[in-house]
């Protein structure tokens, strides 16, 4: 008797243990949400969103800082999106098991773990000073999109591969080519997959800091929102110009900042911050369920 | 359906390509008119981009300039960077910027040939003060006691008149500019004791965490006090802008912008706002000294 | 004209419809490993010039502790900084492990649908948080409790590691959570059919054979650790002592080349003492990746 009740015993304890730790791991999540939202809810107002920033006195907002992390965001998916999907097409469907490929895979693993300081050193480099551009967003993007790189390619690879080979097959027996048969059927069918790893990319650019410090710069012209030619120095669209990102402007207004409320809008642009972060995440969720809904809806 | 997607797949490759190569081509229509060749600038209205570069302690009043300098300027461009002062004077002197902000000297930072291409342009004065966390019931050290306690001889405040607290010595990183000015003024270049001080990167942090850290001493502009943390005389010399400006209080250092060559166009237009009296007064309300108020030089 | 004879009718068809997307994914996949060797050879070429230009010996580098790069002679010994990157990497690891692994075991066995619905998407949220943000609690929230629950400065190894656990546990549980669910199902069934218990099973049968995919996880973990920068830097006190005791400041290699590496001018033996820091930040983050692959194929091949 004793025996059998011992490891029933245990088995509860250890399940109450997990439980406990996963719970743990929730709350604190919770906690830091919470504690930014508290922290930073002075801010959280349309004032602070969209007006430009002070540099002696308080009361300055994000506005510019939250537009450039935005669109940084977007011109980096541009570049990454397309090459770190057909990296992850190739990887999963034309890479043959072999030592080339192995060394593949190393290459793009190193990638992935590189630490950013890095990855902004040498866009300092590359970007800002081979190329000429000097401090520029697309220099930033393109720094921020050697982070991303890796990360989308290897989600994409992975929900190409999750596709029941069924399909696959089914197509190739109807006369598809590979490509056509990836183009047309797994890839559709991997999109909610893919489409995850895009926006958590997209969220890490989002709070990518050390990075862009060397690339994108840590200054914003002035810049007039009615100007939308992309070509004139003033637009916001201009990808040339010097953009301070949202994380760039924490921690520079945490470290130099001459601002008196310097505390309040570090704790304002980390709730700002955390909230995007949230909804780049509830949005993958979405997205990928409305699409998943729609592959499998569509077939019953 | 099957071919429109194809078709938004290889469309979003072309524009993908295309934003690239347009990447490669588009900045020499977005940097070509820099002010320091713009043949316009003498006549008409002003026009081009500045770079500024470096010093993070000179970013905030670079910063300040450049905003009042473009309402003035509308067609004038100016961008503030900071990075360091190493990084202004590696971009300065390779031509990536149009001015290096630095804490420090050229000569101390670069080779001399190198430092030899750059003129030098001393837009304001800085001092610097000693700060406690306010606990701390000193107000007053003198050089020698300074000295004492950076350099790990005196570990306790009460053996320079205050309560039995251990000192918390919290330095600036070793390339920093603050801390080179401090250790050749106010430390009479003394070595610090290593592997006893915290080191914090900049004036934000070290502000907090002298706020924050019982026992704290650390060394700060002038411009970044505000309460937080109490500021110590030296000598009985109160560090402020009168008794820097006389002289009396001696920690103090100019703040650097340095040209390729002789500046021209806007980028001589922004120095020559720095320098003009309309922007003194923004100056002394950001908390450095203008340099024309100083009745001492170096 | 080559479309008129069948076999080159085939060869348009096929270079149209197959050999034209291979060779672009092809070549985009190669970019992917063109980049790495690109910046592995920046950094190789700027990361070795403290040596070849004979400005900085190499043994002293990397086996002395005295780091004086601003005194007369300069000393450039990385030492302290090494092994604090290792020390602080270390025991984040010991530190995240455990409640990665609970929490894996939560996603993958206990309640596989809570898992998903709750800790998944929680777990990608501790991903998308911004170092900097994890700096900035850590400074405003941690340092202060940790300085008066435990004494001393609050700015301490404890203090990092604490910040760097929460930092790689997303990258731990759910590589373990891949890892458990990957197991073929008869390991569970035969086990619980033999009338173990889960816990019983979870830790006989289940965790020794995720064992490497586990491995995998954590020292991904580590490498993400050591190369953490900005967060770090703001909580250890960056004291260039190795530490006696778990709240001690301390300093390692990310927060050493952030602090400097701006206020240095590119090409003197300082800077370049600092991309030789780099460097190795690199090679050992390569030797994390071979580590850790090796764990895998220790299990792919039982």
């Amino acid at each position: 008797m004793k025996r059998l009740v011992k490891p029933r015993t245990s088995d509860r304890l250890a399940s109450a243990a997990i439980s406990a730790v996963a719970g743990a791991a929730v709350a604190l999540l919770a906690a830091f949400i919470g504690y930014f939202l508290w922290s930073g809810r002075s801010e959280l107002n349309l004032h602070f969103l969209v007006s430009a920033p002070e540099f002696s006195k308080a009361g300055g907002g994000i506005g510019p800082q939250l537009f450039n992390s935005i669109y940084l965001v977007f011109l980096s998916s541009l570049v990454s999106v397309p090459i770190g999907v057909a990296a992850g097409m190739y990887l999963a469907e034309y890479a043959r098991p072999g030592r080339t490929t192995d060394l593949l895979r190393l290459a793009i693993e190193t990638l992935s773990s590189l630490p950013s300081i890095v990855v902004g050193l040498f866009g300092l480099l590359v970007f800002v000073t081979l190329t000429g551009w000097k401090y520029t967003l697309m220099g930033g993007a393109l720094a921020v999109s050697i982070l991303n790189l890796p990360v989308i390619a290897r989600t994409s690879e992975d929900a190409i591969r999750s596709i029941p080979p069924s399909i696959k097959e089914g197509s190739l027996a109807l006369g598809a080519t590979r490509w056509q048969t990836l183009v047309r059927v797994l890839v559709p069918s991997a999109l909610p997959g893919i489409l995850t790893g895009v926006i958590l990319a997209a969220g890490r650019a989002f709070g990518e800091a050390a990075t862009l410090l060397y690339t994108a710069g840590m200054s914003s012209p002035k810049l007039d929102f009615s100007n939308w030619n992309p070509f004139s120095a003033t637009s916001p669209l201009n990808p040339f110009r010097p953009a301070e990102t949202l994380a760039v402007y924490i921690w520079k207004v945490n470290s130099e900042g001459l601002v008196p409320d310097a505390r309040q809008i570090a704790d304002g642009a980390s709730a700002v911050l955390i909230l995007s972060v949230l909804a780049f995440n509830l949005l993958a969720r979405a997205l990928s369920r409305a699409l998943h809904r729609r592959f499998t809806g569509g077939k019953a | 359906m099957n071919t429109r997607r194809t078709l938004s797949i290889v469309s979003v490759l072309a524009v993908a390509v295309a934003v690239v190569l347009a990447g490669c081509a588009a900045p020499t229509a977005t940097t070509a008119p820099t002010g320091s060749n713009d043949p316009s600038a003498t006549s008409g209205p002003l026009t081009g981009t500045v770079l500024a570069v470096g010093s993070s302690a000179l970013q905030p009043l670079a910063q300040k300039a450049a905003e009042l300098f473009m309402v003035a300027h509308s067609g004038v461009t100016v961008t503030v960077q900071g990075g360091g002062s190493g990084t202004g004077l590696t971009q300065v002197s390779t031509g990536n910027a149009d001015i290096g902000n630095s804490d420090l000297y050229a000569e101390d930072k670069l080779d001399a040939a190198t430092a030899a291409t750059l003129v030098d342009h001393k837009v304001c004065v800085v001092g610097f003060a000693a700060v406690v966390h306010k606990d701390v019931a000193v107000t007053d050290l003198t050089q020698a006691q300074l000295i004492d306690i950076f350099t790990g001889r005196i570990t306790n405040w009460k053996d320079v008149g205050g309560a039995d607290e251990a000192i918390v010595l919290i330095n600036r990183p070793a390339s920093s500019g603050t801390r080179a000015t401090f250790k050749k003024h106010a430390l009479a270049g003394a070595d610090e004791a290593t592997g006893v001080a915290l080191t914090e990167d900049s004036s934000g942090t070290v502000r907090s965490t002298v706020a924050g850290t019982p026992g704290a001493i650390s060394y700060l502009a002038l411009s970044y006090l505000d309460g937080s943390v109490n500021a110590l005389s030296l000598d009985g010399n109160a560090a402020n802008p009168e008794n820097i400006a006389s002289g009396k209080y001696p920690v103090w250092s100019y703040e650097h912008m340095y040209t390729k060559g002789e500046p021209a166009g806007a980028v001589k237009a922004f120095l020559d706002y720095l320098a003009g009296d309309v922007f003194k007064s923004s100056i002394s309300d950001l908390g450095y000294i203008p340099v024309s108020d100083m009745k001492v030089s170096r | 004209m080559a479309g008129k004879s069948p076999i080159g009718r085939i060869n348009a068809y096929y270079w149209k419809h197959e050999g034209l997307g291979r060779a672009l994914a092809t070549a985009l996949g190669f970019l992917l490993a063109g980049i790495t060797l690109a910046l592995i050879g920046f950094l190789a070429v700027k990361g070795l010039a403290a040596f070849t230009t004979g400005r900085v010996p190499f043994l002293a580098f990397l086996f002395s502790t005295k780091w004086a790069p601003d005194s007369d002679p300069p000393a450039f010994g990385i030492l302290v900084f090494l092994v604090g990157s290792v020390l602080l990497s270390l025991l984040a690891i010991a530190i995240s492990t455990p409640f990665s692994l609970a929490t894996a075991l939560f996603i993958a066995e206990i309640s596989p649908k809570a898992g998903r619905r709750i800790l998944q998407p929680a777990i990608e949220i501790f991903v998308g948080i911004p170092s900097v943000v994890y700096g900035w609690i850590g400074l405003s929230v941690l340092v202060p409790f940790i300085r008066k629950a435990f004494g001393g400065l609050g700015f301490s190894l404890l203090s990092g590691a604490l910040v760097l656990a929460v930092m790689v546990f997303p990258t731990i549980a759910s590589l373990s959570a891949d890892a458990i669910r990957a197991l073929p199902a008869e390991y569970r069934e035969g086990s619980l059919a033999l009338g173990a218990t889960r816990w019983q099973t979870i830790r006989r049968v289940l965790l020794p054979a995720a064992l490497p995919g586990i491995l995998t996880g954590v020292v991904l973990g580590l490498a993400r650790a050591f190369g953490e920068a900005l967060a770090v830097q703001m909580v250890i006190g960056n004291r260039v002592r190795i530490p006696g005791r778990l709240t001690d400041a301390m300093a390692n290699l990310t927060s050493l080349i952030t602090m400097d590496m701006g206020n240095t001018v590119m090409g003197t033996p300082w800077n370049d003492a600092l991309w030789s820091m780099a460097l190795i930040l690199l090679l050992l983050s390569c030797g994390f990746i071979l580590l850790a692959r090796a764990a895998g194929r220790k299990g792919a091949a039982r």
